[in-house]
């Protein structure tokens, strides 16, 4: 069987949207994720191609404190970390069929103790866990001869506590003075 | 003596098992894609599973000792890659290789998949002169490497991000050009005008010098398409195929030749899929043949360039040849760096 990807408009209706406008200000919202993690979860990431997903990721394992280079899991399928958790990046955008996905033994990650990412998980929305954190990015290229472009990163979570782990994240998120996106994370980590 | 060496490799998608003699003649490589096993087996096999390397695995080994004309007795060692790779796939070629390294009293050597791409130019009949300088891109690593003499290969750079394969693969889909995208950009980008695009050269800096990064390269092919398709207008595939292959080709060749100024090595060794690049090996060609004439460039043919377990056979006739052999424990290791054996 074959499955169909469709971008599902619901996830552009997520709670939380927030806009960046250059690469190390998604690792910046990626980094202040990770900060925010303390124990296994799962976060699922859709979006256009190249508007970042990765990206993201590697900004998250920052905050997760994971030494050495986050590169893409495309080809690998599932690249393991290590930091204050272990980290499992997936990737299922060359996954055509479900079978691939139980040979790849995602439900054990699922369930295991580490921070599980997934890139393009919706391919597979059936393999998602009843509650996790939906991350959705879309990358806007203004019209115009400025050749302006950046990216809305909408955050929506599934079940109660996704709710939680999003409050936090953004109380623990602020915007400085040119509007774009701080933490306090290096702050806490001081103290 | 000659040395015959079975060499077997699942580290991604690929399930593959060949015979080499001396560490340089092919008697028989099979690779899963390759072959119509898959119909004589039956049954829908996954593209991508640890599965199917279980359900192939068996099948090559006899079919590989049976175009070889040999029997197991007859073997000297078997090669395997224990890593990098996917770990679920690696496991399946080390665990068989292990069964029958055990059951036929036959060692077994562990071979790193990275450093066996390079070994592909031993088996081209080609004399591969020390040190030399490799280039290895391919859908899953683009790393530039050098080693002083045989056995020692150190990381002079990698990709941040995506392979240079990964980036042939999804602007080609992006495109609407179908999988594999090197083979289908490379002939497209022949009838396209490779100025006509600007699209950026990733540039990382010193410390960055013989570092890769092909992720901002995608973007920009993407926005670029978004921008002339928001216009109305229809994007010249052939044009935009072109300009984004020589983008490609040029941070490859510019980072291998600098790395070779650098380093005045003996030879240029390429391997990986997308060294089967045609603009890629011209380009490498020419430009070596202006700044470091002396120096030989190796590259393969291209089905010795993608995953296969010759190369395999021929890293370890070298290892074989100074007793190394695995223990019993060995194990998969996914994120093997290159400079590592074992």
């Amino acid at each position: 069987m074959k499955t169909k990807w469709k971008k599902r408009e619901t996830m552009k209706t997520g709670k939380v949207l927030i806009s960046t406008t250059e690469e190390k200000e998604t690792m910046v919202v990626g980094e202040a994720l990770g900060f925010i993690i303390k124990e296994p979860l799962v976060i699922a990431i859709d979006g256009d191609l190249g508007a970042g997903k990765t990206t993201l990721v590697r900004g998250a394992a920052l905050g997760l404190e994971v030494e050495g280079k986050i590169r893409s899991p495309t080809f690998n399928l599932l690249r393991v970390y290590r930091g204050r958790l272990p980290v499992y990046h997936f990737d299922f955008y060359r996954l055509e069929v479900e079978e691939e996905l139980f040979d790849l033994g995602l439900e054990e990650y699922l369930e295991g103790q580490g921070v599980v990412f997934i890139e393009w998980a919706n391919k597979f929305p059936s393999f998602l866990p009843g509650e996790y954190l939906e991350v959705y990015l879309e990358r806007v290229c203004g019209e115009g001869g400025n050749r302006q472009e950046w990216r809305n990163l909408y955050f929506n979570p599934r079940g109660d506590y996704y709710e939680r782990l999003l409050d936090i994240f953004l109380e623990n998120t602020c915007y400085d003075f040119q509007g774009r996106i701080n933490y306090r994370g290096r702050d806490i980590k001081e103290e | 003596m000659k040395t015959l060496i079975m060499g077997l490799e699942t580290s991604c998608d690929e399930t593959a098992v060949a015979v080499v003699e001396d560490g340089c003649r092919i008697l028989s490589n099979l690779v899963s894609s390759q072959t119509d096993l898959h119909s004589r087996y039956g049954g829908v096999v996954p593209e991508i599973a640890s599965r199917k390397h279980l359900e192939m695995i068996n099948p090559l080994i006899d079919e590989a000792l049976k175009e070889a004309g040999l029997h197991y007795q007859q073997l000297s060692a078997f090669a395997v890659s224990h890593g990098p790779g996917l770990v679920g796939a690696l496991l399946v070629g080390v665990s068989t290789a292990k069964a029958l390294s055990y059951a036929w009293e036959i060692p077994l050597i562990p071979v790193n998949h990275l450093r066996g791409h390079l070994y592909a130019n031993y088996l081209t009949g080609a004399t591969v002169k020390h040190p030399y300088v490799g280039l290895i891109a391919s859908g899953g690593h683009t790393d530039l490497l050098y080693s002083s003499e045989e056995g020692e290969i150190t990381l002079l750079g990698e990709t941040r991000d995506d392979a240079a394969g990964e980036a042939f693969d999804k602007i080609a889909r992006s495109l609407g050009l179908g999988y594999p995208g090197g083979p289908a950009i490379d002939s497209l980008a022949r009838e396209g005008d490779p100025a006509a695009v600007e699209l950026p050269r990733a540039s990382l800096g010193e410390e960055g010098r013989f570092d890769f990064s092909f992720s901002g390269l995608k973007t920009a092919v993407l926005n670029y398409k978004n921008r002339v398709e928001q216009k109305g207008e229809e994007v010249n595939l052939e044009n935009l195929a072109a300009s984004f292959q020589q983008a490609v080709v040029d941070m490859l060749v510019d980072k291998t030749i600098d790395a070779v100024l650098h380093k005045k090595p003996a030879s240029l060794l390429l391997s990986g899929g997308v060294a089967a690049n045609s603009l890629l090996r011209q380009q490498m060609e020419e430009r070596l043949s202006r700044k470091a004439p002396g120096v030989f460039l190796l590259c393969p043919p291209v089905h010795l360039c993608t995953d296969n377990a010759a190369m395999l056979a021929a890293a370890a006739h070298f290892q074989y040849r100074e007793g190394a052999k695995a223990p019993l424990d060995l194990n998969a290791i996914p994120d093997l760096a290159v400079s590592r054996t074992s």
